[in-house]
């Protein structure tokens, strides 16, 4: 809980909801009638509504990415480092939209909201969502804030692949995009990892088809098995090393399979309270987004190809020791960008902290930030 | 600022034509390309601040090593100049770089220390040291230059490598060119500036 809100927070933050009545088409061949997408705004929009960022969330992610629900709450918003005033995103320049995706669980029309067909949650019956669906729905948001044009789109991991889809799908309606710790598409080894995390959701008994909701129960064991696998992928090796060692709970070996090593209970930890808060059919969605992006697929396989629609510079940021979207499939994107003649910047940061580092305080990534965000030039709110 | 090897070599480019600056720095050259000439192109810099510098100059900068190659990111003949301003040197095998540099460049461009220089060959010669001079500040234990050369063993080079010189000049930090350089361009060029293409 903060004592008082730091100078540079956005402070106390109030999220927003929006029905959507016009269907959207979805990838899938199915269709949305209506949804809600509910989202957080911080700064101001100006005059011409040209100052207006869009900040795509990741697997885990939300709308919630900077400030503070209540005085009660333990941390900020997920993006508190680079979301406030005078920090990267700065919401003395920049009027900033952070939406919930569709398909996730914290209050945008997903599994967990009511099915108007069956006036029960959706469940399992919940389309599959792309992230192609996810640019378009957020334009629809773009629409309804009367927001043309965004300064920039901007994301991480999973978000910074909505980055790509946005410049490639709606070229015009965007001027700058940050990739941040992404890839062009998944591996085999990242797709084989979001396997084993979804059969260990779909496998546990209280799963029910993805109807648990009717059974007034969660899959609290296979959606943890989930989280604890997910953040083993997002930290390093050495990080990992670093923060836990083979670091002992009780000092000494007990011969058992109750918690021993420090890690073990930290990702217990990280399991459990990811259980509170998420759902685990918005994990099994988020999951499918990912492995189902691959913008270069509908242009022959080739990304330069997609990339030749695109209209705007790139910035791409890499962290070193991330190994789950490493620095080698952020090269990929830029050499695509090069090959399509797009203006595009890259940095690799040094970094221990694995995937997670472009959530992380890092001196050399926030100047980074900084430096680029200085080129994004907006009249003042 | 500009440096007089790059002040030198602006004009040898096309204006509108697209370029590729291996070893960068804070982008300035590019920048001044980018505004002055109308050319489009891309930097390559292995140091994180001068990384930042330069996308804050609001050029596109790669942040890569030179000695890992260009092979990830650069098709055949996908430059009309590949440049390098005082990086040779410092490259650990400046043959293999020269060979990619006119594999995505039409023509290259490249500057460097003069081994040749009267200074240093006095310092090696009479005095019997390393040279330590305006163009090479750095001691034989630290220095970042490790593969220094004459403008003769350059030249030696391109002629192994099947490459051409267009044209070449010799500076010095000072006053540019001088008679003095014109005569003995070998002993009395700081700099030395050559422009290349496939032979």
């Amino acid at each position: 809980m903060p004592e008082t809100i730091p100078a540079d927070s956005v402070g106390i933050v109030t999220p927003q909801k929006l029905q959507f009545d016009q269907p959207l088409e979805l990838t899938c061949g199915k269709a949305l009638d209506n949804y809600e997408i509910v989202y957080e705004t911080y700064g101001e929009l100006n005059e011409d509504r040209s100052n207006a960022l869009l900040i795509c969330h990741a697997l885990s992610g939300d709308h919630h990415a900077a400030g503070y629900h209540s005085m009660e709450d333990r941390k900020p918003g997920w993006w508190d480092i680079a979301i406030g005033p005078g920090k990267p995103f700065d919401t003395n320049k920049f009027f900033i939209v952070v939406p919930n995706n569709l398909g996730g669980c914290k209050g945008s029309t997903g599994p967990n909201t009511i099915n108007p067909e069956t006036s029960e949650p959706w469940g399992s019956d919940f389309p599959i969502i792309t992230v192609k669906d996810w640019v378009q729905s957020q334009a629809r948001l773009a629409d309804a804030l009367g927001i043309e044009k965004w300064a920039a789109v901007i994301g991480g991991s999973l978000g910074g692949m909505q980055v790509m889809q946005w410049a490639i799908d709606l070229p015009d309606r965007l001027e700058h995009a940050l990739v941040i710790a992404a890839a062009p598409k998944l591996s085999a080894q990242n797709i084989g990892f979001n396997e084993v995390a979804r059969q260990a959701i779909m496998s546990d008994p209280e799963f029910h088809d993805g109807h648990f909701y009717r059974h007034d129960t969660v899959p609290r064991r296979g959606l943890m098995l989930a989280r604890m696998l997910g953040h083993i992928t997002y930290l390093s090796d050495e990080a990992m090393r670093a923060k836990f060692g083979r670091e002992l709970r009780e000092g000494k070996i007990n011969f058992g399979f109750d918690v021993e090593f420090q890690v073990e209970s930290y990702l217990r930890y990280q399991g459990k309270s990811f259980v509170d808060r998420f759902d685990a059919n918005t994990y099994l969605i988020m999951t499918k987004a990912l492995d189902y992006f691959d913008p270069a697929s509908e242009y022959g396989d080739d990304l330069s190809e997609a990339f030749r629609r695109a209209r705007v510079p790139f910035l791409v940021v890499s962290f070193t020791s991330d190994w789950r979207f490493s620095p080698e499939r952020s090269e990929e994107i830029v050499r695509a960008l090069i090959a399509a003649r797009k203006d595009v910047s890259y940095t690799e940061i040094e970094s221990a902290q694995g995937h997670d580092a472009f959530l992380m305080p890092n001196e050399a990534y926030q100047e980074t930030l900084y430096a680029y965000m200085k080129r994004v030039e907006v009249p003042a709110a | 600022m500009i440096r007089v090897d790059q002040e030198i070599i602006i004009p040898w480019m096309k204006e509108g034509s697209s370029v590729l600056d291996l070893g960068c720095g804070d982008g300035t050259l590019l920048r001044h390309l980018q505004e002055s000439r109308d050319m489009h192109g891309y930097g390559l810099e292995i140091d994180q601040v001068k990384v930042i510098s330069s996308i804050e100059n609001g050029v596109n900068v790669i942040h890569a090593d030179l000695d890992a190659g260009l092979n990830q990111y650069f098709d055949n003949d996908s430059f009309d100049y590949v440049i390098m301003t005082q990086t040779l040197q410092a490259i650990q095998r400046p043959d293999h770089l020269l060979q990619e540099m006119l594999r995505i460049g039409r023509e290259g461009i490249v500057t460097f220390p003069n081994m040749g220089h009267w200074k240093s060959r006095l310092q090696l010669g009479l005095q019997g040291i390393m040279p330590v001079t305006r163009t090479l500040p750095y001691a034989w234990y630290n220095t970042p230059n490790i593969h220094l050369c004459t403008l003769k063993d350059f030249e030696a080079l391109c002629e192994r490598l099947n490459i051409r010189i267009l044209q070449s000049r010799m500076v010095n930090f000072a006053q540019k060119s001088s008679t003095l350089i014109k005569l003995m361009p070998g002993l009395m060029g700081e700099i030395a500036v050559y422009h290349i293409t496939r032979g």
